[in-house]
């Protein structure tokens, strides 16, 4: 017979161990047994190679020999709308983790977002970033949340061997759409398959990329009236164009392959398969496909967007913010903060960090390199270029020397900034009908996209003014 | 009326009588072992309690909240979420879509795993074999199937598998998932190959329940095959199919893998589904949730039609499996 006694026993060591495993599954960290402070930072993308995790960790004992304090711990981390949102409400996050400029301000403002002012404004190069840039990191009380990196430009990948094979030069990469077009054409006709040229059309990134396009010809989604109300109009004729240029291609030039249902990771993996040939991208991606995709940087080309002669044409810029967790304690954040300095901002103004960190990439087989916008002012940019020019993956300077060396003379266009996600997400459905359906009434489409996001703004609008 | 009352009292009468316990003083029920008992009982209650009521008591509160997870308020109206729901165009045509996909699983997913029961029960060689091959997609990871599907038997260039076969007859490529009329019919192909094994199983055994007796009398009569098929098989299986088709329901009410991973909705919200409305609601907004109120109604109100169509259905069928 069982001893009640022991079955009490037994019973009461259950339930201690389900709460024991219970509370182990918070990801944040916190202060040590030994007085060190422990912060879990985002570290590489989840599936990347066995590689960049090394050069991260060599990275992360170099920041631990420097702040004997500090523990740092990484955890793999993508910022996607879905997992983020995941994360947030499971509080989850790591204690350092990256946000995309259209988002930042809106999470700050929330409360969901660290404000990192008292630590931030002590860094050195504080005052020097590019006012534009540094505003994506700041709420409207002027409180600063994180600091901007590897901002990029919109720009258009492509695979080197594609264009050989079609008897294209892969140095002369196209400049306008037409050329774009014709090349896609060429391609598409010589490779059967194989997409000419295509963009992203699903998980928000449709509405990403047909704004792209859009600012290429001139238009804007989103008008600031004087008064400060926003107004969404994605029935103009930039994007009616955009669109009437997708179709061409996917319908009458029978060059955008037979996928069109294709997000960031999608086309990226497509592109890596050789399913794609030439694809909208932004300017870093080289990273990731090289991460994630297998691509050969011997390969790779990049080159700027093609600009229509309007002139508010210009391109689409975006970026990441480093930020911390709100729920952090005040040691937290100030290591969060000695991280972010030593990762992301140290290598863009100090030599000796930047040779370091493209040591660690270079040795593991990383990307040194990926052409990227100016943190600071274009002279400083150039200079940080140089210090990592002899780590540089070989041949990937030459290769992306097209966009490089265009890049300068394109006017700049930040993202829309009011629910740029929900807005992108309603403009998907409109360029997958473009793809998938011959004759789609587009100007309904899009009136149905203003009617679905204009009242998601002016609700903010009425909100605001009740604060 | 009658027949119900005399329904319980039957019912009531077949229990075995039980033994009445004397009610005991508490230092009795510890001594009988029932705080070891509770202590036992506490992990599970435990677990229940914080991955399954606690949140299902959560949902009914946060479907009148606003929320990001760090700000909250209370809705105002207090049933603004439903509202919002009631007043987006993508509901009702996610509600059209589940509709759609609902009917299609229906008309084609419904009877395959019938037929092909007892089309097998009819096969005397290789039966384990057929029984294995028929259960091993429902093996197959759903995400795994899902991809090799979406990218190798649904590419919808000439070179995919499919369009391959179909090239065999001369039919012209399909584009399978990436057009919006043929994408719906696509997901409702692929779920049905994934799902029907596992219903496959359950008709064999219940096949193997019907008397032998009752096939050799038919026989007897002079019954064909089709005769006994439908006088003896499908009047045996209706209690099986009855619960088969209510689970079939509500499956493919909230049937979210298979849009997702195949289409995220597309092209042009023609796979939109109730429950990827739910997901894109509570995840898909600018500012990280703040939706979620808005995704949770919607959850409930799901929820609520289908406990409502079940019971309903439960009481509408009870005289049929009876009889």
């Amino acid at each position: 017979m069982k001893s009640p006694r022991r079955s009490i026993i037994l019973a009461v060591a259950g339930v201690a161990a389900a709460s024991v495993v219970l509370s182990g599954c918070s990801s944040s960290g916190g202060s040590g047994s030994n007085g060190k402070t422990e912060i879990v930072v985002a570290s590489v993308q989840p599936g990347a190679s066995a590689e960049s995790l090394a050069a991260f960790q060599t990275q992360v004992k170099t920041f631990e020999k420097k702040n004997p304090d500090i523990v740092v711990r990484g955890e793999e981390y993508d910022w996607t709308g879905p997992t983020f949102a995941a994360q947030l409400a499971g509080g989850t996050l790591p204690d350092e983790f990256g946000v995309p400029f259209t988002d930042s301000k809106t999470l700050a403002s929330n409360g969901e977002l660290a404000d990192l002012t008292p630590y931030i404004s002590k860094l050195s190069y504080y005052k020097k970033f590019n006012p534009n840039v540094i505003s994506v990191a700041k709420d409207a009380k002027g409180h600063v949340y994180g600091i901007p990196f590897s901002p990029y430009a919109m720009s258009i990948s492509y695979n080197r061997a594609d264009f050989t094979k079609a008897g294209l030069d892969p140095n002369k990469p196209p400049t306008t759409w037409d050329e774009v077009e014709s090349d896609a054409k060429a391609i598409s006709a010589a490779l059967p398959g194989v997409a000419g040229y295509m963009q992203m059309t699903s998980g928000n990134t449709g509405g990403w990329e047909l704004t792209s396009a859009a600012y290429t010809r001139g238009g804007r989604l989103e008008t600031t009236a004087s008064n400060g109300k926003v107004t969404v109009n994605t029935d103009i004729p930039a994007v009616k164009e955009s669109l009437a240029y997708l179709a061409k291609i996917r319908w009458t030039d029978n060059a955008a392959g037979s996928n069109f249902i294709l997000d960031w990771n999608g086309i990226n993996a497509a592109f890596g398969s050789g399913k794609v040939a030439m694809y909208m991208s932004g300017s870093d991606v080289i990273s990731s496909l090289v991460q994630n995709d297998a691509v050969d940087p011997s390969n790779y080309g990049v080159t700027t967007i093609p600009l229509e002669s309007s002139a508010q044409a210009g391109v689409l810029s975006g970026g990441t913010v480093a930020v911390g967790n709100a729920k952090d304690s005040p040691a937290q954040l100030a290591a969060v903060t000695k991280w972010i300095d030593f990762y992301y901002g140290q290598p863009a103004i100090n030599k000796a960090a930047a040779v370091t960190q493209a040591k660690a990439l270079q040795s593991s087989k990383q990307v040194v390199g990926a052409p990227a916008l100016p943190l600071f002012d274009a002279a400083t940019a150039a200079e940080a270029r140089s210090w990592i020019a002899p780590y540089a993956t070989a041949g990937l300077l030459d290769n992306v020397k097209p966009f490089t060396d265009g890049i300068g003379k394109q006017p700049i266009v930040p993202e829309p900034s009011r629910h740029t996600q929900d807005l992108y997400a309603a403009l998907d459905s409109v360029v997958q009908a473009v793809l998938t359906q011959q004759n789609p009434d587009v100007d309904a489409l899009l009136k149905a996209v203003n009617t679905k996001i204009q009242p998601m703004i002016d609700a903010d609008a009425d909100q605001a003014a009740l604060k | 009326m009658t027949t119900s009352t005399e329904r319980l009292a039957a019912r009531a009468s077949a229990r075995p009588v039980a033994r009445r316990r004397t009610r005991g003083t508490p230092a009795t029920w510890v001594r009988r072992g029932g705080l070891a008992n509770l202590l036992f009982l506490l992990p599970l209650l435990g677990i229940f309690g914080v991955f399954s009521w606690g949140p299902i008591v959560e949902s009914f509160i946060i479907a009148f909240q606003h929320t990001n997870f760090v700000v909250t308020t209370w809705a105002d109206p207090f049933w603004s979420n439903f509202q919002y729901v009631f007043n987006d165009p993508t509901f009702w045509l996610a509600v059209r879509n589940t509709g759609y996909f609902a009917v299609l699983a229906l008309i084609f997913g419904y009877p395959v795993p019938l037929v092909l029961a007892v089309i097998m029960s009819e096969v005397r060689r290789f039966k384990g074999l057929f029984s294995v091959l028929a259960y091993l997609p429902v093996v197959v990871l759903p995400v795994v199937s899902v991809l090799l599907w979406k990218n190798v038997f649904y590419d919808a260039g000439a070179t995919g598998v499919f369009n391959t076969i179909l090239g065999w007859f001369h039919i012209p490529p399909q584009p399978w998932i990436q057009s919006t009329a043929t994408a719906m019919p696509s997901l409702v192909l692929e779920a049905t190959w994934a799902a029907a094994g596992g219903t496959i199983i359950i008709y064999l055994a219940a096949l193997t329940n019907v008397p032998p007796e009752l096939y050799d009398a038919a026989e007897m009569d002079g019954a064909g095959i089709w005769k006994k098929l439908w006088h003896v098989t499908l009047p045996s299986l209706r209690g099986i199919m009855l619960v088969t088709f209510i689970l079939q329901i509500i499956g493919t009410s909230q049937v979210f893998l298979e849009p997702y991973l195949f289409t995220q909705g597309g092209p042009v919200q023609s796979t939109t589904t109730i429950m990827l409305l739910i997901f894109q609601y509570a995840f898909q907004s600018s500012d990280g949730g703040s939706n979620l109120g808005v995704a949770t109604a919607l959850s409930l109100m799901l929820a609520g039609f289908l406990a409502v169509f079940s019971a309903v259905y439960f009481r509408v069928t009870r005289s049929w499996s009876q009889n």
